[in-house]
This record gives C-alpha cells, sequence and structure tokens, in this order.
C-alpha cells in the first residue's frame, strides 16, 4: 500500500493546474543532463521534465538553502520582453500593478487579471528601461501568452497609434540561486561591480564568470536571493560554476536543490503558487495580496475586473481570505476541509500544507470565510475523518531573510 | 535462546543480534512493513528500507495508542513525508503494547534506521500461524524486485 500512495500523492502534490497528457513528450530544459548527472529524480511538471529532489533529498535541500545557499533550475518558467512606447499603457491594461510608479531597473511581482477580478497567472514584472522584462510561470505560459496576444489586437484596435509588441525570450534558460550565503558567493564570481548593494526587487545586467546574464534580486524561498537568465547555451556552464563552489568537507557553497524543497520553502515563506492557492476564480483581495495594488490603481482601475475587485476592498466587501493555519497534528494538505468548531459548519478549504523543516509545525495556507480569517482564531480541520485542533496564524512562518540595504 | 537474548540484552548488543535474528524471525508484508517476531506471542513491527526510500524525508508519523486492538488487516496510523503520506497496518490481529515515541519527535530516525531505532509498535498476538504465511526475506525481496 505504502508505494502506490506514495506513487499517488507524489503525482497530486507535484501536479501542475494544467496537467498534461501522459502522451505528451516533456520538454527539456538546458540543464536536463545536468540534473540527471547530478542523480536527480526527474518528474512530470507542467509538461516539462523536471527534478523533484536530488539524492541529499528534499529536507537536507531545503536546510541548505536556510543556511547556505541552493540552485534551482526555474527555466521551466515563461521569459517574456514588452516592448514598444505604448508597453506601459497596455500591460497596465492587464495586470494591477502600478507600473507608471516603477522606476527602471526594479521589479514587481503583480498579477494578471479576468473579468471577474480572478487571476489568471502571478508575474514577475521589471521595468528594463527600454522594455519591460515579465516572467511568467510554466503551467500558464501558453495561456497567458495568447491572452496577452489578444488583449494587445484590442489594444491596438481601439488606436491604431497604440504601439506594442512581444518576444518571446524562448534562447535563455533561467537559473535561481538562494540563500544567506548566495551574495557572498555570487561576488566572488562577479569583477566587474559591487553587488552588495544591489536592492531586494531590482534588475542588472551581469558578468558571472565571463557569461553575460540578466540578474534579478528575488526568489521565490523567503532568503536572499537572485534569478539569473542566461541565454540556454551557456546555462549548464554557468550552473557549474555555481555548484563548483559545493564544499563537502564544511558542508559550504551552492548544492541543488529540487521542486520538492522549493515547495516548502515558498510555503515556509508564505509564498502562493498559483493552481493551488490561486486561480481563475479567485480575486487578489481574496489571496490577500491586497498590497499588490497601489492607491492609484485602486481608485483609478482600469484592469480586467476592476469594478469586482474595487467592491471588495470595501469593508466586509470580500467573503472569503487566504490565510495560514498551524494544525495541532498531522500536516493538513491541499483539499482539507476547514470547520467552524463551535457550530461544526464548514468554513473553508486548505490549498497547500506540509510539515515546516525549520519549525517542524504542520503548516498550511488555507481561504477561509472572512469572519474566521482573523489571527488567532481556533478552528477544526478533518484529516482522515479525524477533526484536529488548528489555529489562524501569520505568514511567512519562517520569518524572510530578504536583503535590506 | 536467542528470545531470552533479545529480551535481556542491551541495545547495543541487540543491535548486533537483529542480523542474525533478521534471518529467522522477521516477516514482511505486501504493505511494505517489517514484523519481528521477539518473544512468545509478541512482535515487532516497522516500515522496510524500501518503503522509508520510496517515501523520502519523514516528516510525520501518527502511533496507535498502547492497548488499541486491531484486527487482521487494521490500519493502525500514518506516516508522512515531505510529499507523501502513506497507512501502516497490522498483519496479523494484535494489541498494542508499546509504540515508539522518539520517532514522533524525531521522525528522521525512521530513514536512517527502519529496521532498528526505527521501529514503529510492538504488539502481542495469538496468530503466530498468520505470521508464519507472511514472506520470508528472500520472497519479499523478489516481490519488490517484481514491483520494479
Amino acid at each position: 500500500m505504502i508505494s502506490q500512495n506514495i506513487i499517488k500523492i507524489v503525482q497530486k502534490s507535484n501536479k501542475c493546474y494544467f496537467s498534461t497528457t501522459s502522451n505528451e513528450v516533456l520538454k527539456k530544459t538546458a540543464l536536463n543532463q545536468l540534473h540527471k548527472d547530478l542523480g536527480a529524480k526527474m518528474v512530470p511538471f507542467c509538461g516539462w521534465e523536471m527534478p523533484v529532489q536530488y539524492p541529499a533529498g528534499v529536507m537536507k535541500e531545503h536546510m541548505h538553502v536556510r543556511k547556505e545557499s541552493g540552485l534551482f533550475d526555474v527555466s521551466h518558467m515563461g521569459q517574456l520582453r514588452i516592448h514598444g512606447k505604448d508597453r506601459v499603457k497596455f500591460f497596465e491594461s492587464i495586470v494591477v500593478a502600478d507600473l507608471q510608479a516603477l522606476p527602471a531597473g526594479h521589479s514587481k511581482l503583480s498579477v494578471f487579471t479576468n473579468e471577474k477580478g480572478g487571476i489568471i497567472d502571478d508575474t514577475m514584472i521589471t521595468n528594463a528601461g527600454d522594455s519591460l522584462y515579465v516572467v511568467v510561470n510554466a503551467g500558464c505560459a501558453d495561456k497567458d501568452i495568447s491572452h496577452i496576444n489578444e488583449k494587445m489586437k484590442e489594444f491596438k484596435s481601439a488606436n491604431s497609434s497604440n504601439d506594442v509588441s512581444m518576444e518571446l525570450l524562448e534562447n535563455l534558460s533561467l537559473i535561481a540561486i538562494q540563500g544567506p550565503a548566495t551574495e557572498s558567493i555570487l561576488q566572488k564570481l562577479v569583477k566587474s561591480q559591487d553587488i552588495t548593494n544591489m536592492e531586494f526587487m531590482t534588475q542588472r545586467l551581469m558578468n558571472i564568470a565571463g557569461i553575460d546574464c540578466i540578474v534579478t534580486r528575488c526568489g521565490y524561498t523567503g532568503e536572499d536571493g537572485f534569478e539569473i537568465s542566461v541565454p540556454s547555451s551557456q546555462a549548464t556552464r554557468l550552473a557549474e560554476i555555481f555548484l563548483a563552489t559545493s564544499n563537502t568537507s564544511n558542508d559550504t557553497g551552492i548544492k541543488p536543490a529540487g521542486l520538492g524543497a522549493r515547495d516548502s520553502l515558498r510555503l515556509e515563506a508564505g509564498l502562493c503558487l498559483y493552481g493551488h492557492d490561486l486561480n481563475d476564480d479567485i480575486t487578489p483581495i481574496e489571496a490577500s495580496l491586497n498590497w499588490l495594488i497601489s492607491k492609484r490603481r485602486r481608485e483609478e482601475g482600469g484592469f480586467p475586473g476592476a469594478s469586482i475587485i474595487q467592491k471588495q476592498l470595501q469593508k466586509d466587501g470580500c467573503p472569503q481570505k487566504r490565510v495560514g493555519v498551524i494544525v495541532n497534528g498531522a500536516p493538513a494538505r491541499e483539499g482539507t476541509l476547514i470547520f467552524d468548531p463551535s457550530t461544526s459548519q464548514e468554513i473553508g478549504k486548505v490549498t497547500s500544507g506540509t510539515v515546516s523543516p525549520m519549525t517542524r509545525q504542520s503548516i498550511s495556507m488555507a481561504y477561509v470565510k472572512t469572519p474566521f480569517s482573523k489571527i488567532g482564531t481556533e478552528v477544526n480541520v478533518s484529516i482522515r475523518n479525524k477533526l484536529i485542533p488548528a489555529t489562524i496564524s501569520k505568514m511567512p512562518f519562517v520569518p524572510t531573510n530578504y536583503k535590506k540595504l | 535462546m536467542l528470545k531470552t537474548l533479545t529480551r535481556v540484552g542491551t541495545q547495543a548488543f541487540n543491535k548486533n543480534l537483529f542480523s542474525f535474528s533478521r534471518n529467522y524471525c522477521t516477516r514482511y508484508t505486501t504493505d511494505h512493513e517489517w514484523v519481528n517476531n521477539i518473544g512468545p506471542k509478541k512482535y515487532k513491527l516497522g516500515i522496510t528500507d524500501f518503503a522509508q526510500k520510496q517515501m523520502g524525508d519523514i516528516v510525520y508519523i501518527e502511533l496507535p495508542k498502547i492497548g488499541d486492538s486491531f484486527e487482521k488487516g487494521g490500519e493502525m496510523g500514518t506516516i508522512e513525508s515531505v510529499k507523501a503520506v502513506s497507512e501502516y497496518y497490522i498483519p496479523i490481529d494484535g494489541k498494542i503494547t508499546s509504540a515508539n515515541d522518539k520517532i514522533t519527535e524525531e521522525p528522521e530516525i525512521l530513514n536512517e534506521d527502519p529496521y532498528g531505532e526505527g521501529w514503529l509498535v510492538e504488539f502481542e498476538s495469538d496468530q503466530s500461524g498468520d505470521f508464519s504465511e507472511l514472506m520470508s526475506k528472500d520472497q519479499y525481496d523478489k516481490y519488490i524486485k517484481d514491483q520494479n
């Protein structure tokens, strides 16, 4: 029973929102052979063959990122560039971000919304000076690209002088290096500039050990770190240079980390995973992502679903909220139902959950009816037909460690 | 004599004895539990090395209470790894006499030493006949080989 269950659950947990059929040929990133050479366990993920873990295992990989530095292949994510003089005006018509207020060289998390105010995808947008550099989720890339194309057609037909175009950066790979030791390790490989004065959520062009890269100080782990866009022809060489910093005798340097560690790290950091914690039916307000929408954009709207989102921003306007939950027992996984202990009524559902490798607590992200979303609220979760006490808790579950100047 | 030694032996001694005893009185289930006959009507149970490897890093273990009785095939508890949850079962009728509380504090012990410190429960059972029908080491090795 054990092995059958494992296979089922691993597939479910790593399941991509837009599942692929088993017949489909999986796409491979430029680092595919390197992962296999490192002994990674490869799994299908959003149409890609990706490493879920390396021989060290999820727990060790997770802890190494928190203590030192880990390398993630995130090349399956879509990299785009939006050109044209009306790019900001156009992009503000499809995302909630205040791009007018985004200085050159700075990056911002945002969401594409649909007419219902639901989230089509979350995305990282950088003002790259003469263009917008955009990163989208692997599983959403195809639908995002068609969505952008469709909206671009509307935008241009509304006014023939509107100037905007999209470039798919298909020859670029994306490598994330994350963890408290990352800055000092990367600095040794970057001779031409001081990176210690680089702010979190900013982007620079950087020559790393002779390879020209676009480097954004950001990540998905709650740690300081960098996401490095590199020509695919140079990706393996760059990854090998990073991994060569690993020193087994004192357990320092950059070590590879897979999708398993990426998931537990982002959950500890309280970061959403699209298709699980976010989807087309959930608005950014329900997702407790109000902070993504600036005062100007709240007032002016101008993005799909703005009227619904504006209503939800009013007092008592939002029916449900994304919250953190700490369970006093077994981990509450995705789909676990949440109940009001006093009335036994169902009040919500877990969207992600695991045991925190750092705190050893059972941590979950969940949606609950707004009256139950206050931190400290006692609830019950139903795990294998048993009601287990749990508490609505603040996120992140583990303090974030972002670069502060 | 083997059984007497096991009962009175120190832990270190037990460990040495273990590889020896395993060949003689350990049986395996199709659910990847091992069961060790440690004395008259007394059994110790854990999950196999194959099972812990399949599960990966174990993070949570739910144990039954001392005194709980289960019928053959009954679910005694669950084991969760970072990415998986799995039940474990009693392969013969039995009543729990001991549960390894240490592994609920340090679940990684189950990965590190599944046949030793990572045991799950001890139980009493009258069903020695059912026990002897479980798989031998050789049969189990063949069983996991056939599964792969």
